[in-house]
């Protein structure tokens, strides 16, 4: 009887077996790159918003500060996301016939509600709370990113547990002093002593319980 | 159950309830009787759980469905969330003083059968999530029932009406005014043909728009019923005051209490309040307390308050006027007819009242005659409890009457074709009207009938309109409370299904401009003494000051109507509303049917109670022993009442007394809701009690009328008790779960809890003893734990309903609660102590312990439950992949599983209801008692960022769901580590245990050993 398979077919058998462990190596590495990735977490995603509201003619060119908007970023989990009275208090004064601006017209005299496309997600599972990390000394930016350079808002952070944890287990590298929090363009000058004068001020404490953020 | 049966006959049974030894506690029948099968089921974790698929699965069929599984499940996570986008929806005009992610509260009221309870409803963005008791409402003062914390899912049940309707047909409110003219046109000129038929009203709005209404219709009359009638007591007490009046008693001023089956603390107007006024002298504080109060019980079906009475006398129905009288009689009033019985007791009770003048009070129960509360009246006046304990006042409501009378004339009137026009506001009377009125054939010779309800109901449907009701969270009103205080009822969110008030339709009949509830109560409250100052002080506090009802000084007649003739022996039946879902308007209630009743622990359905006496009397015999003294199922026994029968399963309940039956009223519902009236032959919605409920016997009757006859076949049963149940004897004996002690023993020994649980090996009884494996852990910070004072729990259930809604805890049905799947996190184990005839009750609510050395932590293969370093055992949903290793290893059975998908995801109006700080779990997920986690953080979150440095939480800053709706705070949640919190001092009482010490799990829940106080003067 013939050969069912050429001889050349051993090497390829050899190379699969030996290689097995490899290949299981490379498909978990693909797969923990791609729960990494953007694809995954929708980091760097910008969202086609209702109205292509820019952070960077706001924040950058106005310089207006975050806390007028966002109010309830220092008081709540939420930081709040405007009612259209809070664009209406510029808008009913400039801009009043601008095209991109129609909806928030509308929403204003209809009194409907303009319906935002969420930017940063977490699941239901995970309850984060945007007053604590302010009153602690965690920057704006230390999260969002550059926000005042952002045309679209988008998410810049990968927003991962494991990216969570980089912090909650050393917060020393990341706090910065309260007066510096609303600061885009902030960058610490000595971290490295800074940081645990500032977690000591602070009462800063690694909360890394699982009860912190899930339940 | 178990195929080999064991086959135990009634009579060993019997000998080993004369077995019993000084202190042996037990939970059922079952435990008591402990069969071979009994121990096995206590041994497994869910013991029902791991049953077979009914039909089974053939192993290809398992090979093709798990191949595909795994498949799928690689499928599943192919989609990225991206995929569905969120939207962020703000104001456009954002309202002041709302700050998005926080509560508010608002103060509002809950009415029940007329008579409100102040709360404060906890609003997410505009989204009543919880309500808690109003602490300055004088019938909460913080504590709330299970019925107010289920209404919420009242307000967004999606099965509530939503449309007006003509029989069934869909109409709007414009076309039932259009219809409504012709009617009121006739009865501008004849009024008599019109009527309007309520529950009880205190509201002083509506009482003005009636009287209005009677000026403009002249000749209208106004009829008023409510099933669970209060006639009795109102009757009673004209007869004692010579006119209508209102009883507030004050229990904390009371060292003694008797009742005459009266269940004070869970039933009628400042239940509530009662309740917490009574625990308020039953606490035992080491070092404080120099005395507690004392309970006798007469009470002819087991309940919450004779549950922690100190001496309880189960006797029939009929029986308890002769009590009343033989303890009048020996204080030296002129009552005929006193019984003869248990004169040591009476004798007993009466040397303690009179020993106790002026700081003592007999209560009077609503199901029993008039003459009884007249007896209990002319008692208090011999006591000098009038005036000191209990109060007189004019009556809370708008027009007091004899409600079965007024509903009696009603139905004359319809049947002589008098009545033009009927005009119902809530109630369901072709539901619950006495039986023998027929009010539907007399119902239906009334050409012009309309309703105002909550549901499309019995009534509904026979009726020419009706008109969807706006819940009470969703309208204007006002009403008051048990001693008159008054509340104006808040609205918290707009209608959700175009419902219409009770005032709307008023004024719809007086006709003119559409008035707002808002506007008509505004109206009337500025006619009547406020200003926009107080009507605003009066919302922000959810009381109207010092508008409660004076007292007035009343003396009680001590003349006494001679005592009715005694039936003579036979059987004797008692109706009675049902302690979950009252008179069957609560029976869409999911969280209400679902939880298991105070005493019996049966979920969904309602039975016949017997004792076990009885019910060998009527033909269950040994043979049946197993069948009758099980929680899984039971026997089915025919009642006949007045030539109705009605089939009903049969329950054994230990301390009812002999030749009793007690039925609630309430289930049975045919129309006015998926949950109300839903029919499987598995889940057949309860047994309608109503067709055997008389106007001449709607408490029960004696007598030759009842027949009570075994049928055929068993019938499962969703029974709680022995599910997740802790065995309580161990090989070493009583491992000392439930530990009691009499104050006098207390006195002499305070630490009698301590070794109870002794006769184990390797005893952790001593906090010291921490023999570990694993390292210690620190607790630098907080250290959360809670005590519960077992002296004091009702086992009234508030908490366990409170619990579920802020934990947003799914039900699950009557199946699945029958296969031991509910999913409440924290129960109320019931156990008794005694002879089975009358047993002492001990309620335990038992949630997660927390324990340091938790054994549920080691064995979680993907660490889902870890340690938190503030000493939480936390439950991580989103690591749980369902091992269930966890249950398997807790000895306190806290642990629940979602065996299926149970919380509803999909129906719109449930959404809102939730908790959004707290995750609603899915299908696979392990989950429990969290000590109110998310109250904990942000109360954190709150202290941290108060100031410039921030501060530690203080005591009572953190308050559990359960601590804060428990009405006689039973209840302490705090942080140990601070060492003036009330949690610490509580720890260092010497009645402080913790439960199965032995096992070195070091739980964070401990419990008060109950403490009782029995008259030394009385054995038993």
């Amino acid at each position: 009887m013939a050969q069912i398979f050429h001889r050349s077919t051993n090497t390829l058998s050899r190379v699969t077996i030996f290689g097995a462990v490899f290949i299981a190596g490379f498909v978990l590495w693909v797969i923990g790159g791609i729960v990494r990735s953007p694809y995954v977490t929708n980091q760097g995603i910008a969202r086609e918003q209702p109205v292509p509201f820019s952070h960077q003619h706001h924040v950058g060119g106005l310089g207006i500060d975050c806390r007028y908007c966002h109010t309830s970023v220092e008081k709540s989990n939420f930081a709040g996301v405007p009612p259209t009275q809070t664009c209406m208090n510029c808008h009913a004064q400039i801009w009043t016939n601008a095209e991109l601006l129609a909806p928030v017209r509308n929403s204003f005299a209809n009194n409907t509600p303009i319906r935002w496309e969420r930017v940063h997600r977490l699941p239901d599972f995970v309850h984060f709370n945007h007053s604590i990390h302010i009153n602690k000394g965690i920057g704006c930016a230390s999260c969002h990113g550059r926000i005042d350079r952002m045309n679209l808002t988008y998410q810049a952070s990968p927003l991962t547990m494991d990216w969570c944890l980089s912090c909650h287990r050393a917060p020393e590298k990341y706090v910065r002093p309260r007066s510096e929090v609303f600061n885009m363009a902030y960058v610490a000058k000595d971290q490295e002593k800074q940081g645990p004068e500032l977690v000591r001020a602070y009462n800063i404490q690694k909360l890394t319980s699982c009860s912190t953020c899930h339940y | 159950m178990s195929d080999n049966k064991t086959t135990l006959d009634f009579r060993e049974f019997r000998e080993r309830i004369g077995d019993i030894r000084g202190k042996e506690y037990w939970r059922s029948l079952e435990d008591l009787s402990r069969g071979a099968d009994f121990e096995e089921l206590l041994q497994e974790e869910f013991p029902r759980q791991s049953a077979p698929l009914a039909n089974g699965v053939h192993r290809r069929d398992f090979m093709k469905l798990m191949s595909a599984s795994i498949a799928l499940a690689g499928a599943a996570s192919c989609t990225a969330p991206s995929g569905n986008s969120e939207k962020i929806v703000p104001y456009v005009r954002q309202p002041e003083d709302l700050i998005p992610g926080k509560p508010l509260f608002f103060a509002t009221a809950m009415p029940l059968a007329g008579y409100t309870t102040g709360v404060l409803a906890e609003s997410h963005m505009g989204r009543p999530t919880k309500i808690e008791g109003n602490p300055d409402h004088p019938s909460s003062l913080g504590g709330t029932d299970a019925y107010m914390q289920a209404s919420i899912l009242g307000l967004y049940d999606p099965d509530r009406s939503q449309v007006v309707r003509t029989f069934g047909e869909t109409r709007t409110w414009s076309d039932f005014i259009g219809a409504l003219q012709p009617v009121l046109k006739e009865a501008a000129v004849n009024g008599a043909g019109l009527r309007l038929l309520t529950q009880t009203i205190t509201s002083p709005t509506l009482g003005a728009a009636i009287a209005k209404l009677v000026a403009q219709y002249p000749g209208m009359q106004w009829h008023q019923w409510e099933p669970v009638s209060g006639d009795n007591a109102r009757e009673g007490l004209r007869a004692a005051f010579g006119g209508y009046v209102n009883a507030v008693y004050h229990f904390d001023k009371a060292n003694v209490v008797v009742t005459l089956d009266s269940d004070f603390m869970s039933d009628g107007p400042g239940h509530v309040r009662y309740s917490r006024d009574f625990s308020t002298r039953r606490r035992v504080r080491h070092g404080e307390t120099k005395s507690i109060n004392r309970m006798y019980a007469i009470e002819s079906s087991p309940t919450s308050t004779g549950s922690i009475a100190d001496h309880r006398l189960p006797v029939r129905p009929s029986q308890i006027e002769g009590y009343a009288r033989a303890i009048a009689a020996g204080l030296g009033i002129a009552a005929a007819g006193a019984t003869t019985e248990h004169a040591d007791w009476i004798g007993g009770v009466v040397r303690d009242l009179q020993r106790n003048h002026g700081a003592a009070v007999v209560v009077a129960g609503d199901d029993q005659p008039p003459a009884v509360h007249q007896l209990a009246m002319a008692i208090n006046q011999a006591i000098g409890a009038i005036g000191t304990t209990v109060s007189i006042t004019d009556s809370a409501e708008v027009s007091p009457v004899n409600q079965l009378e007024s509903l009696r004339r009603l139905v004359t009137d319809m049947n002589a074709g008098a009545v033009k026009a009927l005009i119902m506001f809530g109630g369901n009377p072709i539901f619950d009207a006495p039986a023998d009125f027929n009010f539907r054939s007399a119902f239906e010779k009334v050409p012009f009938r309309a309703h105002l309800s909550l549901y499309y109901d019995e009534t509904s449907m026979l009726s020419h309109w009706h008109i969807p009701e706006t819940h009470y969270l969703e309208t204007w009103g006002d009403g008051r409370g048990h001693d008159g205080t008054i509340t104006i009822q808040q609205p918290l969110i707009a209608p959700l299904y175009n419902g219409r008030s009770a005032i709307e339709v008023i004024g719809a009949m007086a006709g003119g401009m559409d008035q707002s509830p808002y506007d008509a109560v505004r109206a009337y409250w500025m006619a009547n003494g406020a200003n926009e100052l107080l009507w605003r002080k009066w919302l922000n506090d959810g009381v109207i000051a010092n508008s409660a009802l004076p007292a007035r000084s009343a003396s009680a007649s001590t003349a006494i109507p001679a005592p009715a003739a005694q039936p003579s022996g036979g059987f004797e039946l008692r109706i009675a509303h049902d302690p979950n879902i009252y008179d069957g308007r609560f029976a869409n209630n999911g969280w209400l049917q679902e939880l298991p009743k105070p005493q019996t622990k049966i979920t969904w359905e309602n039975v016949l109670l017997l004792s076990p006496k009885s019910a060998n009397d009527i033909g269950f015999g040994d043979q049946e022993r197993d069948d009758l003294f099980n929680e899984k199922h039971t026997l089915l026994a025919d009642l006949t009442f007045h030539g109705r029968t009605i089939r009903v399963p049969v329950w054994v309940v230990p301390g009812m007394p002999d030749n009793v039956a007690t039925i609630h009223f309430g289930y049975g519902r045919k129309h006015g809701g998926k949950i109300a009236a839903e029919r499987s032959d598995f889940t057949p919605g309860g047994v309608d009690v109503y067709p055997i409920r008389f106007s001449d016997a709607l408490h029960g009757g004696a007598g030759a009328q009842i027949k009570l006859v075994r049928s055929e076949g068993t019938y499962p049963i969703g029974c709680t008790q022995e599910h997740q149940s802790i065995n309580p004897k161990d090989v070493g004996g009583d491992r000392g779960i439930i530990r009691s002690a009499t104050f006098d023993e207390y006195q002499r020994n305070p630490h009698f809890v301590q070794g109870e649980g002794e006769g184990h090996e390797g005893t952790g009884e001593t906090a010291e003893a921490d023999a570990s494996m694993y390292p210690k852990y620190e607790y630098p910070g907080h250290a959360w734990a809670m005590v519960i004072d077992t002296s004091v729990c009702t086992g009234c259930n508030g908490c366990v309903i409170a619990c579920q809604s802020e934990n947003n805890i799914s039900i699950v049905g009557k199946e699945e609660v029958v296969r031991e799947r509910e999913m409440h996190w924290l129960r109320i184990d019931r156990y008794y102590k005694g002879s089975p005839e009358n047993p002492e009750v001990y309620h335990q609510p038992v949630p997660c312990m927390q324990c340091e050395n938790a054994p549920c932590e080691p064995v979680c293969p993907v660490e889902a439950t870890s340690h938190s370093g503030e000493g939480l055992n936390d439950m991580t949903y989103n690591r749980c992949v369902g091992t269930r290793y966890c249950s398997n290893n807790c000895p306190y059975k806290v642990r629940r599983f979602n065996f299926f998908h149970y919380a509803d995801y999909d129906t719109p109006s449930l959404k809102p209801m939730r908790n959004p700080d707290v995750t609603v779990r899915t299908r696979g997920v392990m989950e429990k008692c969290t000590y109110c986690v998310q109250r904990i953080n942000a109360a954190k979150i709150a202290a941290e960022i108060d100031g410039e440095k921030g501060r530690r939480v203080r005591d009572g800053e953190v308050t559990t769901a359960c601590q804060q709706a428990c009405p006689s705070e039973a209840i302490t949640f705090g942080d140990m580590n601070d060492p003036t919190s009330r949690v610490a001092a509580l720890k260092k009482e010497p009645a402080n245990y913790a439960l199965l010490q032995d096992l070195n799990t070091r739980p964070r829940t401990t419990y008060l050993g109950a403490i009782r106080n029995p008259n030394p003067e009385i054995r038993g």
